[in-house]
């Protein structure tokens, strides 16, 4: 019946849904903004909760910045699948001949770079403002680059493992926290590391590994995980 | 060796079967608690420097070594369970992951315990009790999947693709303790090389942890058969096995 609608090469299926996705969050930009203006609202309450000393936020700073990096990415994770399934998009693309964990790769790619790379970019200002010393900057620039890659792949499991269940933000907290644990590790370790003038390479080496590797292995789990969904 | 395997797979068979196994494996595993118990609690020698106190070892490691075993069971069922489509692997991963959290949780309370007179504190964010406490947080993350679930067959799925990818975190928790310094010692026992426990008290905890590996394997073998009662308390073989006794 559709022998005579080509197929689309994978590369073409991929970024066609990466367009898609990334034309959808383009025009909601609060949804863009909502992570951000969140991140700047606990950074503001650090100060107050710890008190206004320099000294002792500026050492707390990359793991302060690192855990509200987490929070934020959490938080926009848990809907990253929420509109797809609803309005049956998702169903769609299971039954596509494609395979479904290349076409959710463009959805998590767009979902990164309008949410998780923009985190990043923004950071250094967010640690300037913590005091976070001129040599972890660029540091917690990267180290957030490649963190929220990991962030946003291990988030996208959660979201499709929770995706059928009514109220399941919080469930997707338990699920993904310890995961997300490691990346936490390596990325403040790097930041604190470049702050006192170490060696945050190992660190930053370690977090890029992590994230090579969930590049290679997440997709497989995230559309598993959606085919179990659907089935729910 | 596939027919037993297949065998395995069809829960008749497989109620029998463990039924026969746990009638075996109770003895045993009372056998050995008590045994091992009462050499680590009477018997072994008192430490040199903490006294009695270390005896909590007797149940502290055992629990932690089997709650990180038991990851594995359920991991490794939950990959049969999504490659084979084989419903006891499912009723297995089912079974095991809240014994794995009760041993997690009995690892961390008593290693609390053991911490007050040690190190004089309940607790210490070290790293090893902070991958324990992770442990625990994945088997109650496959818990409460499961429990979220309405259609339990994919709920099964579901916990099988998070305990799989959970078990990435395993080697992270193996490895940790090379990768921060911490309050907590480096593992005692060696099995290539000299151990750094005197063997006066290693042959009691090695039997409490045969003990505990053989409680972990009743407890999921009761709990698998409670389930598969249940989910079969309307099949013709079982009511035919009702009748009979």
């Amino acid at each position: 019946m559709s022998a005579d609608i080509p197929l689309l090469s994978l590369r073409e299926a991929f970024s066609r849904q990466f367009r898609r996705h990334f034309k959808a969050l383009m025009g909601s930009p609060a949804d863009m903004a909502n992570p951000l203006l969140f991140f700047f609202m606990v950074v503001t309450l650090f100060p107050l909760g710890l008190g206004p000393d320099p000294e002792r936020l500026s050492a707390m700073a990359p793991g302060l910045l690192w855990v509200v990096a987490l929070l934020s990415s959490l938080m926009v994770s848990s809907k990253l699948f929420g509109s797809d399934y609803e309005d049956g998009s998702l169903e769609q693309l299971a039954i596509a001949p494609y395979p479904l964990s290349i076409l959710v790769m463009g959805e998590v790619a767009a979902h990164w770079l309008a949410t998780g790379f923009l985190l990043a970019a923004v950071s250094p200002l967010f640690g300037i403002m913590l005091g976070l010393p001129a040599a972890g900057l660029g540091v917690l620039f990267y180290s957030l680059v490649l963190g929220t890659i990991c962030l946003t792949l291990i988030g996208a499991i959660g979201s499709a493992l929770t995706v059928s269940i009514r109220r399941g933000g919080l469930l997707m907290s338990l699920l993904i926290i310890p995961l997300n644990v490691p990346v936490l590790i390596f990325g403040t370790t790097a930041v604190s590391e470049a702050v006192i003038g170490g060696n945050p390479q190992t660190w930053l080496t370690l977090l890029g590994g992590l994230a090579m590797g969930s590049l290679a292995l997440v997709p497989l789990a995230i559309s598993a995980a959606l085919r179990v969904s659907l089935d729910n | 060796m596939w027919t037993f395997i297949h065998k395995m797979g069809s829960p008749p068979w497989f109620f029998r079967f463990s039924g026969v196994v746990v009638q075996w494996l109770l003895p045993i595993t009372i056998g050995l608690l008590l045994v091992g118990a009462a050499w680590g609690l009477l018997v072994a020698p008192p430490d040199f420097r903490q006294g009695n106190s270390y005896r909590i070892i007797y149940i502290h490691v055992p629990a932690a070594v089997v709650a990180l075993a038991g990851y594995y069971v359920m991991a490794f069922a939950g990959a049969v369970s999504l490659i084979w489509r084989i419903k006891m692997a499912d009723v297995t991963m089912r079974a095991a992951a809240p014994v794995g959290a009760v041993l997690t949780a009995v690892a961390l309370i008593t290693g609390a315990i053991w911490g007050k007179p040690t190190w004089g504190t309940w607790w210490v964010w070290d790293a090893r009790i902070t991958s324990m406490l992770i442990l625990l947080f994945l088997y109650l993350g496959v818990v409460a999947l499961f429990e979220a679930y309405e259609n339990k067959t994919a709920a099964a799925r579901a916990c099988a693709v998070l305990s799989l990818v959970g078990t990435v975190n395993i080697p992270i928790i193996y490895k940790s303790v090379d990768w921060w310094y911490s309050l907590h010692q480096p593992a005692s026992i060696k099995f290539t090389g000299e151990s750094a426990i005197d063997s006066s008290m290693l042959y009691p905890l090695l039997l409490m942890i045969a003990a505990f590996y053989c409680l972990f394997a009743l407890t999921v073998l009761l709990n698998m058969r409670a389930e598969l009662v249940w989910n079969h308390r309307e099949a013709n073989w079982l009511q035919q096995l009702v009748r009979k006794v």
